[in-house]
């Protein structure tokens, strides 16, 4: 399976990462060869076989609706790059 | 001109009102608290951390999907919705996307003209609440504490075919998740929000023409005034043979405008896929059965019920059912008062109402019980006491501790009809009051109420007015 660069463009734009015209052909092969490569399991004839998502036989653990300890404030926000009154400050966005 | 008829559908969220977020304990509820004081590595994406989804959520929304007709299959999944915007930390939105924890469902809702309109469910899905920004001076201020409140969205066919469908459909809606106590469904602050999907056709065509998409109409009167703005704006385009573009738009609700929002260069591309830090939701029968042991009687299921069991008009079967806890106090009230439940809803919607307005408390918490209140009435129907000071009773009990009966003991409230009483205070009345007297018997009829008004006030309020016109009547006219 062959990716198109267009298709490369696409996947890089959602990531929002710039590549150059190298770039996009390099990752434009090694995506394809990956894809080949899972593309294998296609091999298999699972018409029968019911879609897995996990190899948990169990359901979730649920949670009681009790209200526990936030995060100090000092912490969450000493990981920001800017802050204002106790808000996260980031450049405005084009969409 | 031709007719043109609107095809309405409506997205809505819904916040639930759980104690803790849907996947940690962080408070759910942040309105009086300052921003990014409910926060936790989980609900903000920090690396290394694991969602537990929370029971409440799951029953909470099984009994909204319950409520609205939908099946509830034994097992759902949650899914990652990928997008990058400021307010989703982790990159990603915890949602369902094709095995999601309802399917189908619908919600009757009745019209003003009288019949009723059925709006089938498109969608219905549990999903994590984003944070907010703010825009301030070219920069955007973040606040986490909404991150990860629990969703359910909700989304209808396009079933609704005017502005005032689709303002009833969310004021039914708001209803029905009070009732529930699912969420507080408070539009002013968010708990439930629209988005309406409007698009025009020529009355009688079965076709879906090219639709417009409102955001930020946050009030029932903004949807209401939003739509028909963009019907009107679409009926023109069409009669002047413009084209209809999917187009985005704000509401602006200090100008009551709408304005087309920037188009995204790319088609929205989420990337669906499961979520694999969570396992599914699976509602096996017994549990089910237990969430479904907390579904009540609906809204308007027991409207019908008091117009067919109580034979009350629509409108009042309409007021007594606006909210849960006052249709349980009316029927409390009914039971004890064990006469006709008209008179028990004019008592309950003219007076009970007025003091729930007043004192701002709610039907559960007032001291005036529905036992004190059909005593009241049966005071009155007994004679004990006349309407006006029945009327007081009632604000006297639920200023007090006290039964009505035994105020009326106490205040000597008792309502004299002992007839020679109040004929010796009319024949007082008549002897002070020649002018009146001469005036009435020249045939100024009106003069009576003022007549008794005279015995009421002599009184105190307390004569039965009923004795005090007879005895009038009769010393009046010698
Ligand atoms: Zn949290």
């Amino acid at each position: 399976m062959s990716l198109t660069l267009d298709e490369v463009k696409h996947i890089a734009h959602l990531a929002r990462l710039e590549l150059s015209a190298e770039e996009l052909e390099l990752y434009r092969q090694q995506l394809s060869s990956i894809l080949d490569h899972v593309a294998q399991l296609d091999e298999l004839d699972t018409a029968d076989v019911e879609p897995l998502t996990s190899v948990l036989a169990e359901q979730s653990e649920l949670r009681v609706d009790e209200p526990g300890q936030a995060l100090p404030l000092d912490k969450l926000l000493g990981n920001a790059p800017d802050t204002d009154r106790d808000q996260f400050k980031v450049p405005p966005i084009l969409d | 001109m031709a007719e043109y008829e609107a095809v309405i559908g409506l997205e809505t969220h819904i916040q639930l009102n759980t104690a803790s977020k849907i996947f940690c304990s962080c408070k759910a509820d942040s309105w009086d608290d300052g921003p990014n004081t409910n926060i936790c590595p989980v609900c903000t994406g920090l690396p290394g951390v694991l969602p537990v989804t929370n029971k409440a959520v799951v029953e909470k929304a099984t009994l909204l999907a319950a409520a609205m007709h939908a099946d509830i299959p034994e097992e759902s999944f949650f899914d990652r919705k990928n997008y990058f915007y400021p307010d989703l930390p982790k990159g990603y939105q915890i949602s369902q996307y094709d095995m999601t924890l309802a399917n189908g469902g619908y919600l009757d809702v009745p019209m003003p003209e009288g019949e009723s309109r059925r709006v089938s469910i498109h969608k219905l899905h549990i999903e994590e609440d984003a944070g907010k920004t703010v825009h301030e001076k070219g920069r955007r201020l973040i606040d986490f504490n909404r991150c990860g409140v629990p969703l359910i969205e909700m989304v209808t066919n396009p079933d609704l075919h005017s502005a005032d469908e689709a303002a009833q459909y969310l004021i039914r809606l708001r209803q029905l998740l009070r009732w529930l106590d699912v969420s507080e469904a408070d539009m002013e602050k968010g708990h439930l929000r629209a988005d309406a999907n409007v698009s025009i056709r020529l009355k009688g065509e079965d076709v879906l023409n090219t639709k417009t998409e409102i955001k930020n109409v946050n009030s029932i009167e903004a949807v209401r005034a939003a739509i028909e703005k963009e019907i009107k704006r679409q009926t023109k385009a069409y009669e002047e043979g413009e084209r209809i573009e999917a187009w985005t738009l704000n509401w602006d609700d200090n100008t009551q405008t709408l304005h087309k929002m920037r188009s995204k260069e790319t088609e929205a591309d989420y990337r669906y896929f499961r979520e694999p830090d969570l396992l599914s939701v699976k509602i096996d029968d017994a549990w089910k059965d237990a969430i479904l042991s907390g579904l009540p009687e609906l809204p308007l299921e027991r409207r019908q019920r008091f117009m067919a069991d109580y034979e009350l008009p629509e409108y009042d079967a309409d007021i007594l059912t606006g909210e849960r806890a006052l249709s349980e106090y009316f029927e409390s009230a009914v039971k004890a008062y064990e006469g006709d439940a008209k008179r028990v809803s004019n008592w309950v919607m003219n007076d009970v109402l007025r003091i729930i307005n007043e004192t701002g408390t709610t039907p559960d918490a007032l001291k005036l019980t529905p036992d004190y209140l059909a005593e009241t009435i049966k005071l009155v129907d007994a004679n004990t006491v006349n309407t006006s000071t029945g009327k007081t009773l009632l604000e006297k009990v639920e200023n007090s501790d006290k039964s009505p009966g035994d105020i009326v003991k106490e205040e000597g409230l008792a309502q004299v009809s002992d007839t020679g009483a109040i004929r010796e205070i009319v024949e007082g009345i008549i002897a002070d009051n020649p002018d009146e007297v001469a005036k009435f018997k020249d045939g100024n009829q009106q003069l009576m109420g003022w007549f008794v008004g005279q015995v009421m006030q002599k009184t105190r309020g307390q004569a039965d007015p009923k004795v005090a016109s007879l005895l009038l009547n009769e010393l009046l006219s010698e």
